[in-house]
């Protein structure tokens, strides 16, 4: 017993060194990442008349535009902004759910991007994605069993059936879901449950790297935290690395290691959870930040940003930002800024905190 | 941190119920049960079919057999009228078949033909509609303008230009061996965008749906995410169709045998059989077309309502399925 439990002790301590040793290493580099959807539809469509000629036109949603992002091994990346700045399509992306329409992912050294889904397959074991619905995330026509199975069969073609069975029941209890509910379908569940069962669904495969596109948002708030206490225990357990989208800043400060702030398809700030509240760099993270309500309201009044977010059809010059920008100068109206790292360990894009303009 | 409480720790694990108890359960059987006319027309439908498949049994004669038959006993009415022979309980045709075992055999004609034709329609249209669908783009472009095409002649130009080619190619007595599956690929390949537009309708709802994505996620081929994933969430409208179609097909194949372009009449389909009696409503021998018109009718009927009884049932907006 003794013995058994110092080998433990050892062994989880190898886990730990060899974990700060991996956390140094970057799992996912996004570089330059480009994502456009077609607005104009077919050929035939994009032919109009101007002036008297027949001209093409196109035009384009730029859903994101130059996202550079680095994922480290072991940590939960979260990535916030408001609707529509491109924070599933990034997901959705990076797990080959859409082609890119410029830039790079490179998962553990390799690039993935451009791969066929044969010889993606490989990397399709070592990543999974949690979806925001449980409604529709799940078969309706597949039993909870049948939808378990179904990824080990694929990735684990040489496992017999017992194998196969008692990995689904591992999975099943350590998501708190009892094995022998595999034989009821999907709508037999609550919506906690479901995401639960979503949850098993990816460990099913032992990935290393998931995905998870705003997992609790359609979750009943007293869900939300079991559900949340789940991701973590898993992450620790299985020692996994996430990409967390969001839009609840709450959940980021008791979930994140890193996070990434999005607005209008491109990354404005990367930094530690706790540097990015107590400190935020970006004038719009600052707004960002202000804007949660707190009960001691001593801090000074919070910022409140002019207009709206531009479309994403025709993107403004230079900074995305500019318009809402208090700090705007012209430079930012013609050049679009690069992130650049700060002192305490963040990237920040934007002229303003570059020249030194606000700290 | 908290761990999250077990279902199973407050709720008994349900066990598992057999395919009969989810059937019993249903609401497929609920609905059943408090419909009459669905009732009366499945019952009307299995005692037709049944009739058509032991034709060979419950027949008194074989009306393909030409040496069963008895010119003499031509236009001999039905039982309730006088002059009757109560050999022939239904009467004669003008050649001195059997009408009962005529219309036994026809039924069992029309309804190879129905069911034959409403399966390749089925195979054909449910591939395209799910390639279509799914894949999208070029391909959905080229299929759906297929299917425009095909739509755009209508049954019964199809079947006359084809059959009239392939008789005078292979010749009629050729003709009259293959009539029936001609006539099965005929219905079946001027129907298809029936199935393959409503297939691809339910396929686009569908794949916009996150269990597709988690199944593409999960590296899973496109042949396994279309057929095992997509389709079976596709298949309440599909049944719906299917009922409809298979009495379309039945009523084209009589309205092709109406106009000689059908079965031939020595193996008659209930088109065929009108057909045949036609000639003599004027010389007062209605029961020659009236009764397998009838027969017909009420085929067709029968599978109609039980169509509309099913397609109130699968109705997403009144039950989920």
């Amino acid at each position: 017993m003794t013995a058994r439990a110092a080998h433990v002790a050892l062994a989880s301590h190898e886990h730990e060194s060899e974990h700060q040793d991996q956390a140094t290493r970057t799992l996912l580099e996004i570089r330059g990442l480009e994502k456009r959807f077609d607005l104009s539809g077919d050929f035939l469509e994009q032919l109009k008349f101007r002036r008297g000629r027949l001209v093409r036109e196109q035009s384009h949603v730029h859903a994101i535009n130059g996202v550079d992002l680095d994922i480290h091994r072991g940590e939960a990346l979260c990535v916030v902004g408001e609707s529509g700045c491109g924070k599933s399509t990034v997901a959705r992306t990076v797990m080959g759910l859409l082609r890119p329409s410029a830039g790079e992912i490179h998962y553990d050294g390799e690039r993935i991007d451009h791969l066929e889904s044969k010889a993606l397959l490989p990397f399709r074991k070592r990543m999974q994605m949690i979806f925001q619905n449980p409604y529709a995330s799940l078969n309706p026509r597949m039993t909870i069993q049948q939808t378990l199975e179904e990824p080990i069969r694929l990735h684990q073609p040489g496992w017999s059936r017992e194998q196969v069975r008692e990995k689904v029941a591992e999975v099943m209890t350590s998501v708190g879901i009892a094995p022998d509910w595999g034989v009821r379908y999907g709508h037999e569940f609550s919506g906690g449950q479901r995401q639960r069962i979503a949850i098993a669904r990816a460990l099913a495969v032992d990935p290393e790297f998931i995905v998870a596109d705003e997992p609790i948002s359609a979750l009943d708030v007293s869900i939300q935290a079991q559900v949340l206490n789940l991701l973590m225990e898993a992450q620790r357990e299985r020692h996994l690395t996430y990409l967390f989208i969001t839009h609840d800043l709450a959940v980021v400060e008791h979930f994140g290691t890193r996070v990434a702030v999005m607005y209008l398809g491109r990354v404005c700030e990367v930094a530690p959870t706790r540097t990015l509240f107590a400190q935020p760099r970006h004038p719009y993270t600052q707004a960002l930040m202000s804007a949660i309500p707190k009960l001691e309201d001593d801090r000074p009044q919070h910022i409140r940003l002019q207009g709206e977010v531009p479309t994403p059809v025709n993107l403004p010059s230079g900074c995305v930002f500019h318009a809402r920008c208090p700090h705007v100068s012209e430079r930012c109206r013609r050049e679009i800024p690069r992130l650049i790292a700060t002192r305490d360990g963040g990237q920040v894009a934007c002229h303003a905190v570059e020249e030194g303009r606000i700290s | 941190m908290t761990t999250s409480t077990t279902p199973s720790s407050t709720t008994p694990s349900p066990s598992t119920p057999s395919r009969w108890e989810r059937f019993r359960d249903s609401f497929l059987l609920y609905s059943f049960k408090r419909d009459l006319v669905a009732q009366l027309s499945l019952i009307i439908f299995i005692l037709m079919v049944g009739a058509a498949v032991l034709a060979p049994w419950l027949a008194p004669t074989n009306p393909y057999d030409l040496a069963s038959i008895d010119l003499l006993a031509s236009e001999l009415p039905p039982f309730w009228i006088e002059g009757a022979d109560p050999l022939y309980v239904m009467g004669t045709d003008a050649q001195g078949r059997d009408l009962l075992s005529t219309i036994l055999y026809g039924m069992r004609v029309s309804l190879v033909i129905g069911f034959g034709a409403v399966l390749l329609q089925a195979t054909i249209g449910v591939c395209f509609g799910l390639l279509a669908g799914y894949l999208g783009g070029r391909i959905d472009a080229f299929l759906m303008r297929l299917a425009d095409i095909q739509l755009s002649f209508s049954t019964l130009m199809v079947a006359i230009v084809v059959g009239a080619l392939f008789k005078s190619i292979f010749g009629g007595a050729t003709y009259s061996d293959y009539a029936m599956w001609l006539l099965v690929l005929i219905i079946g390949l001027a129907e298809w965008p029936q199935y393959a537009r409503t297939v691809r309708a339910s396929v686009l709802a569908e794949r916009a749906k996150e269990y597709v994505d988690a199944a593409r996620v999960m590296g899973l081929r496109r042949r396994r995410i279309m057929f095992r994933h997509i389709l079976p969430n596709t298949l309440s409208p599909i049944f719906v169709i299917s009922t409809v179609q298979v009495a379309n097909a039945i009523i084209s194949e009589a309205a092709l045998s109406f106009l000689g372009l059908g079965m031939p009449e020595t193996q008659p389909s209930l088109g065929s059989l009108i057909k045949s009696g036609f000639d003599y409503l004027q010389s007062g021998s209605w029961w020659i077309t009236l009764i397998p018109g009838l027969v017909l009718v009420v085929l067709v009927l029968v599978i109609n309502l039980l169509g509309d009884w099913l397609r109130d049932v699968l109705n997403p907006r009144l039950y989920k399925g």
